[in-house]
């Protein structure tokens, strides 16, 4: 069970960082994010249909979700029959705070996972009633900038970014842990420092882009 | 000092249980923690109250008979035992909770009192080394380098106490089960049974109930004896082998 968390969420990781690379392009402006947004959606053509890398990766996701949610649940569950007879005082100490904020942060990212998918792939629903949903098609660019134009769209991704800061940084050094990598004291100073670097780039690489916009330095 | 403490009281393993309310108007800060439970005792007694049961053997800290979740920590606000720790470690008129651990496989058999058996069998299951008893071998015949025999000893200075299972939110016995796979995994002598010895101990581990480790780290800030959180690495990484070997 540990184990199919600790490779799903390495995958995660590693999607994370892809998305943030990403992201980032906006700051090339216009030509360079959407061609890199068309980009991904030809990958591999002719030999692989439109779009069809994409969704090979996002089979990969899904599964990952399905998997790293199945496994929390899981060890969640077991945790609860193992300790059937509360404590009169709650336990002590910030380690019981992090186990909480590991399985509502969990929660509260799947949340959010629907929420961005729906605003940014599927583009269902539309706050933007500047961008018509026929610019939309054409430049992901304008989505991106017109969203982040609105404050409460911003609050809303830096409140999930602090959610996923502070999952990752729980679950890279734990991860370490569970593959038998940190056998040493040297060992697990290491992993927990890489986790907070992880931590630390993805908040910031993520954070920039909806602040430049908000600011109206990117636009 | 005066003190109020409030305990756990129940009268059996089914009965259900509850806190009960006790004064002490002068509890001297030189007094070890059982020290007061044990006046506290006499003031029952003479009162013709039933005594509080709580367990206790050493009291200097080596048998890890003595747990007890002190509000809300094991052990108590130190990082000892219970029986280490003096009232001069609370403030003068403080009300103290007292209760038993609290997991399925530790079952409280009398107010403050739980069964630790599960650890016995945890360790019956693959703890140990198979040798033919004879006389002690010559101690220079295998030799074991430095920092393995460190580690071993430091592994070893686990008492079985079950504070780490206590302030788990799993309620996960891992840091006791790695404490015991990393001391004889580090020697010459615990090699044979390494790779059966992890699976074993885990297999029991999981049968006897308890949870599953989400590397939370609350085990290792209890730990009287101060086992540090890579055994549990280490444990994994054994687990890691010995299911690429087959075991
Ligand atoms: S690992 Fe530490 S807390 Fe757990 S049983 Fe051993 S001595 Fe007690
Ligand atoms: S009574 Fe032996 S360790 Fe406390």
């Amino acid at each position: 069970m540990k184990l199919l968390m600790a490779v799903t969420g390495a995958l995660f990781v590693f999607f994370v960082l892809m998305h943030m690379y990403g992201n980032l392009k906006i700051f090339g402006g216009q030509s360079a994010f959407d061609t890199y947004a068309h980009h991904l959606r030809t990958f591999g053509e002719p030999i692989l249909p439109y779009e069809g890398f994409l969704w090979a990766f996002r089979v990969v996701l899904i599964l990952s979700v399905v998997g790293h949610a199945y496994s929390a649940f899981y060890l969640w569950n077991k945790a609860n029959g193992a300790r059937k007879g509360r404590y009169a005082v709650r336990l002590a100490g910030a380690a019981a705070w992090r186990s909480t904020t590991m399985r509502w942060g969990g929660v509260a990212l799947i949340a959010f996972l629907v929420f961005h998918l729906i605003q940014f792939t599927t583009h269902k629903v539309n706050f933007n009633s500047g961008v018509s949903d026929a610019t939309i098609g054409e430049s992901p660019y304008q989505l991106v900038v017109a969203s982040f134009q609105l404050w409460w769209v911003v609050l809303v991704y830096l409140i999930a970014l602090a959610a996923v800061g502070l999952h990752l940084q729980h679950g890279v050094w734990s991860a370490a842990q569970t593959l038998g990598c940190t056998t040493s004291v040297a060992a697990r100073v290491r992993a927990k420092a890489l986790a907070m670097f992880v931590a630390v780039v993805v908040v910031v690489g993520f954070a920039l882009p909806p602040l430049f916009i908000l600011f109206g330095i990117v636009e | 000092m005066k003190i109020t403490v409030k305990v756990w009281r129940q009268t059996g393993p089914e009965a259900p249980g509850k806190l009960v309310s006790y004064q002490l108007d002068d509890v001297s800060p030189d007094m070890s923690f059982l020290e007061m439970l044990d006046v506290l005792n006499e003031n029952l007694a003479t009162s013709g109250e039933e005594p509080i049961a709580f367990d206790s053997d050493c009291r200097e800290g080596i048998c890890g008979m003595c747990g007890l979740m002190i509000n809300g920590s094991a052990h108590g606000p130190l990082r000892t035992t219970t029986c280490q720790l003096h009232m001069r470690s609370f403030s003068d008129g403080e009300t103290i909770t007292i209760e038993p651990w609290r997991a399925e496989p530790f079952k409280v058999l009398r107010d403050l009192i739980v069964d630790r058996g599960a650890f016995d069998r945890i360790i019956s299951a693959g703890g140990f080394v198979s040798v033919n008893t004879g006389s002690a071998p010559e101690a220079h015949s295998t030799l074991v380098p430095k920092v393995n025999a460190d580690r071993a000893f430091d592994t070893a200075a686990c008492i079985g106490c079950g504070a780490c299972v206590a302030a788990c939110p799993n309620a996960a016995a891992m840091l006791f089960l790695g404490a015991k796979v990393t001391h004889l995994g580090e020697l010459p002598q615990g090699q044979p049974e390494r790779d059966s010895r992890v699976v074993k101990m885990l297999n029991q581990h999981d049968h006897e109930g308890f949870g599953g480790c989400t590397n939370v780290g609350a085990c290792a800030d209890a730990c009287p004896k101060e086992i540090p959180l890579d055994v549990i690495s280490q444990l994994n990484q054994d687990l890691r082998r010995a299911m690429v070997k087959g075991y």
